[in-house]
């Protein structure tokens, strides 16, 4: 802990804090919303406008600027929720537990979202809504894990333990999800090579990686809104007695 | 009392009350039959049909029979307290869960291990893959019990728990279905399975090693 700023150290305990918490995600939303909507603009335009059609897809592929960021955002999601759980387990920070099942709705819709255009591309482009190629199993097989974190939590009434039962659950499901995707991989490999991440040269042009990216960073930012809207309401039902909810709510109707 | 004694105490322990409850160890059985059973009225009975999909349909089978078991793990020691003990008792209890783990294993896991062959056979799959499915079986549920034990004590305390473990436990099986059903695949077609069996001991190993402490962890929490 030394080797951390104290100011740093003070702003992590205090955003611990729910009514710190509260206020300050309110204070931040308006700025939030914003980047997001510059940013959302900035990448669909340059996705859907400026960017060139593709030489064998045409403009079927530009269905990318959707679905390669919702894949992205369905395992992002996964770790922070995985993260956030293991805090809450280890630290009993109840504002981690929050994050970690507010995010999971979402991450569920991502990959619920990853699936469906990547059907509705795979249509035209392989001829047929669903082929068993390994990264589409995987993506399901990921749906799956998170339909079951929502669906322990709801099961378990006594919100703080199904907080810990997710944190368990999701930590399994990060040890696992690699082990699965390579299983998975190694069964069926039909779709095509990643074309992003090949560090020296992407193989896909700069006009239509930039637009991609745009969209990478609106999707986190939305994710990010998204879940602290959630933890925000969450926070407030846990919290319904505690002191801090009455004087707020009490003070705006006065 | 050490450790290793207390390990095989809760063993015997198991081992014995299976024993004197032993519609327990016949109900996954049955139901691994039955299932089996299904497949040909299901699908129909052209010999090369079956014999193509039956490593995929005996795994599946095994799968969702352990699946079932898993409910008769952690609950009768749950309802009566006993479960209580073991995790109050001073040693520590991912070792002793670990103890309740295999005696399951013993009780549900390797008596499907005995019918295999004969519902192999009945499926028509060539007597030389039976040894690669009994290998594959061996290796294989050893670590659906591990795995499942996770997904059962997450779910102990709940009343309805058994629809949502199947939601918890399946998708963790899948890379066991992988390979175990595609190592008898390769082998009828006379193909070498060094990998698959292989990557089988190391998910072995690493369940064995790693699962016992998220089930001793979830069972703390639904304990209180």
């Amino acid at each position: 802990m030394f080797l951390i700023p104290d100011a740093v150290v003070r702003f992590f305990h205090r955003m611990a804090s729910p009514p710190h918490f509260y206020a300050f995600t309110e204070k931040l939303m308006p700025w939030l919303v914003t980047i997001f909507v510059l940013l959302t603009a900035a990448g669909l335009y340059g996705g859907l406008v400026l960017a060139p059609p593709d030489y064998q897809q045409g403009d079927s592929y530009r269905i990318i600027y959707i679905h390669v960021p919702s894949a992205w955002m369905s395992l992002f999601i996964y770790m922070v929720m995985a993260a956030a759980g293991g805090i809450g387990l280890v630290w009993r920070i109840k504002l981690a537990e929050v994050v970690a099942i507010s995010s999971a709705p979402i991450g569920a819709s991502f990959t619920f979202i990853a699936l469906v255009t990547g059907s509705l591309w795979g249509k035209p482009m392989w001829g047929t809504w669903w082929v068993w190629d390994a990264r589409l199993t995987s993506e399901l097989i990921l749906l799956f894990l998170y339909l079951g974190v929502i669906g322990l939590y709801g099961a378990i009434d006594d919100k703080r333990v199904a907080s810990k039962a997710i944190a368990i659950l999701a930590l399994v499901g990060v040890v696992n999800i690699p082990i699965i995707h390579y299983s998975v991989e190694w069964w069926n490999t039909l779709h095509q090579g990643p074309t992003v991440t090949k560090m020296d040269k992407p193989s896909i042009h700069v006009t239509m990686l930039v637009p991609l990216l745009l969209m990478a960073l609106s999707f986190k930012m939305y994710y990010v809104i998204a879940m602290l809207q959630r933890a925000r309401v969450e926070l407030l039902q846990r919290e319904r007695n505690a002191q801090w909810v009455k004087n707020r709510f009490l003070e705006k109707q006065s | 009392m050490t450790l290793s004694h207390a390990f095989l105490a809760i063993i015997r322990r198991d081992l014995v009350l299976a024993l004197r409850r032993r519609a327990e160890i016949a109900n996954p059985l049955l139901f691994f039959v039955l299932v089996i059973t299904l497949f040909p009225l299901g699908i129909g009975a052209q010999p090369h049909l079956l014999q193509a999909i039956a490593p995929g349909i005996i795994w599946v089978s095994a799968l969702l029979a352990a699946m079932l078991s898993l409910d008769s793990l952690f609950r009768s020691d749950f309802d009566d307290g006993c479960l209580e003990q073991i995790l109050l008792s001073s040693y520590p209890a991912s070792i002793l869960v670990l103890g309740k783990i295999i005696a399951h294993w013993l009780v549900t896991g390797l008596p499907l291990l005995i019918v295999a062959p004969l519902l192999a056979v009945f499926l028509g799959m060539p007597t030389h893959t039976l040894g690669v499915l009994l290998l594959t079986l061996l290796l294989g549920t050893p670590v659906l019990s591990l795995i499942g034990a996770i997904g059962v004590a997450l779910t102990v305390g709940l009343r309805r728990g058994g629809m949502i473990l199947s939601l918890l436990v399946l998708p963790l099986y899948v890379p066991v279905l992988i390979f175990a059903s595609n190592a008898v695949d390769m082998a009828s077609s006379g193909l070498p399975i060094h990998a698959q069996i292989n990557i089988l001991i190391s998910m072995l190993l690493m369940s064995l090693v790693l699962a016992p402490w998220p089930t001793a962890a979830a069972l703390k929490m639904s304990i209180n």
